[in-house]
């Protein structure tokens, strides 16, 4: 089994479009996982009939019994998340500021702070529209630890790939460059970098190469909306030639992008010449990558 | 004043929003304007400022370090919910990618066998750009590095201790739904949601929403990209009973000027837009 890893670092550049385009082509025979738990979209496109729901414990959070404390602000004084807050000279903790490390559970004098597991979100696997097996989350609001949660779900379809001789795991990364993308990468076979011609782009394309290559994984980049600027796209062509990222594809800058999700198809299915053309040749050769 | 820039989805113009902003404020008001890049793991606001000499100073997390008084009692270990040291036979191993910097194992050790490690997170840049009443700051994780909610609440340490409480901060806060946007956008008073209007858009902006509500902030939606989608953003506010901020409108030349790094705000029409929205802000507060 391979997995495919599609991401961005900088947001708005095509990626859960493109994401979604590749899992089209490849047919019913592939899993595919969103990995981007705190805002999820490939499902938009996707449309899946859930199958089964799984809850998900983040971790654990305090929480003070107001009889049993007597108002000698140990726990304040020992929080460095400033998560208890002093109301009438009694305690009370900030659930969304707790950062879970139990401490103030742990020195209350008068055992008056529990610390219990905190429901923090749900995963589901579900039946594409495509019959592909998707699995995707929802990490509720102001929660923490997306990246256990990614690599939760990662484990997941991992193995429901694995069990169910499937070749091909497509996912759609977190974003940026920490923890719930740094999760998506682990053990990926390709990572498809999609980025665009702007200064900014370019920025964050070089910071998410430089991760990549800190973690030792291999990758290839899509270049969309390349002609709103082609002399960055020239330049990002020169830099991934001096820095092992082959270019898969050039994408021009299309308003079937946005005309396609608005009826919630992907772009090869709106779009059967130009683009969609363009976004099956990229997929014909990050096939011969895995 | 604190204003923070937030958005659930990425690339709506969350960064363009939050930069020219920043520049229409600083041609009206008389306060210092400060613009705080809080987005560490991808912070692009300096790109459009093209400002070359910052200032900078590395920023450090602590995290535990084992000292000779150890006796491999496993205290530590026990304690640690982040599941950051494993005590063997005969040795401690510190993971610093799992470490909080909660303190626990440090304060709770019954040998005091601990000492204090800083590890390099990142960096703050920072400078005075354009006018003397409009300054800058950036914080900048480093790559590899797991955790950026330390490197935001440094950022915004330093932004108001160096830059003071009259100042107008203009915070431009990490995209999504989770810890890093609750540390950009909790000591705000108002927050300006930026949105496109597609159905990842609305999808993403309904999870933003809940959020500004969870933390019980007063907010507002810009809707950026206006004309490309569908109707479905407006209508949503509308239902929710959700100020629209105002709209700024998509075009090809508003893109190439964006990929070039270069601002909006000197356009006669987006200028007006930035007036509406900051009359709009005024009234809400």
């Amino acid at each position: 089994m391979k997995e495919l890893v599609v991401i961005s670092g900088k947001g708005g550049t095509g990626k859960t479009s493109l994401t979604a385009s590749f899992a089209y082509l490849a047919g019913e025979n592939t899993i595919l996982a969103d990995y981007d738990v705190d805002a999820s979209d490939l499902h938009i496109l996707l449309e899946p009939k859930i199958k089964k729901t799984y809850q998900f414990y983040g971790g654990k959070k305090a929480n003070i019994i107001k009889e049993k404390c007597i108002g000698c602000a140990k726990c304040q004084e020992i929080c460095r998340f400033d998560a208890v807050k002093n109301v009438d000279d009694k305690f009370e903790i900030n659930k969304i500021d707790c950062e879970g490390c139990g401490y103030c559970y742990r020195i209350c004098p008068t055992d008056a702070i529990e610390f219990k597991d905190n429901l923090s979100g749900e995963w589901y696997i579900s039946k594409s529209r495509f019959s592909s097996t998707l699995i995707f989350a929802k990490l509720d609001i102001a929660e923490e630890n997306s990246g256990k949660l990614v690599t939760e779900i990662k484990e997941v379809a991992r193995n429901l790939a694995n069990e169910n001789n499937k070749d091909l795991l497509i996912s759609d990364g977190a974003p940026g460059i920490g923890c719930p993308v740094i999760a998506s990468l682990s053990n990926a076979n390709y990572i498809l970098i999609v980025t665009e011609p702007s200064l900014s782009g370019f920025h964050d394309l070089k910071r998410i190469l430089e991760l990549v290559k800190h973690f030792g994984y291999s990758a290839g980049c899509i270049i969309n909306k390349y002609d709103i600027n082609k002399k960055i796209t020239k330049e990002i062509e020169i830099f991934s030639h001096n820095n092992e990222l082959e270019i898969i594809g050039k994408i021009p800058y299309s308003d079937s992008f946005p005309k396609s999700l608005v009826l919630k198809q992907t772009v090869v299915e709106f779009d059967k010449s130009d683009i969609g053309k363009t976004v099956e040749n990229c997929w014909g050769k990050l096939q011969s990558k895995l | 004043m604190k204003i923070s820039v937030a958005s659930g989805k990425g690339g709506t113009g969350k960064t363009t929003f939050a930069v020219n902003f920043s520049l229409f404020l600083n041609n009206i008001k008389k306060n210092k304007i400060v613009l705080v890049d809080l987005d560490v793991e991808e912070p692009d606001c300096h790109i459009f400022l093209k400002h070359k000499n910052f200032k900078r100073k590395k920023c450090f997390r602590e995290i535990p370090k084992v000292n000779e008084k150890c006796n491999l009692c496993g205290k530590c270990s026990e304690i640690c919910e982040f599941n950051a040291i494993a005590v063997t036979n005969t040795k401690v191993i510190i993971f610093p990618d799992l470490c909080h910097s909660c303190y626990a194992c440090i304060e709770m050790c019954p040998q005091k066998a601990f000492d204090i490690e800083n590890i390099e997170m990142g960096e703050i840049h920072w400078g005075n750009i354009a006018s003397n009443n409009f300054y800058f700051v950036e914080g900048k994780l480093k790559i590899g590095e797991v955790m950026a909610v330390p490197m935001i609440r440094q950022t915004k340490n330093f932004s108001a201790e160096r830059f003071g409480e009259n100042s107008y901060f203009i915070f431009d806060s990490p995209p999504g739904t989770s810890c890093p946007v609750i540390e950009a956008t909790k000591e705000s008073d108002f927050v300006v949601l930026v949105t496109e209007p597609t159905p990842f858009g609305l999808h993403d902006l309904k999870l933003a929403v809940e959020t500004m509500r969870k933390l019980r902030k007063k907010f507002g939606v810009v809707i950026n990209k206006a004309g490309i989608g569908d109707q479905s953003v407006s209508e949503y506010c509308y239902n929710e009973k959700i100020s629209i901020l105002g709209e700024i409108p998509y075009s090809r030349e508003i893109a190439e000027l964006y990929s070039q790094g270069k601002n909006i705000i000197n356009l006669p029409s987006i200028n007006k837009i930035f007036e509406k929205i900051h009359k709009n802000i005024l009234s809400l507060l």
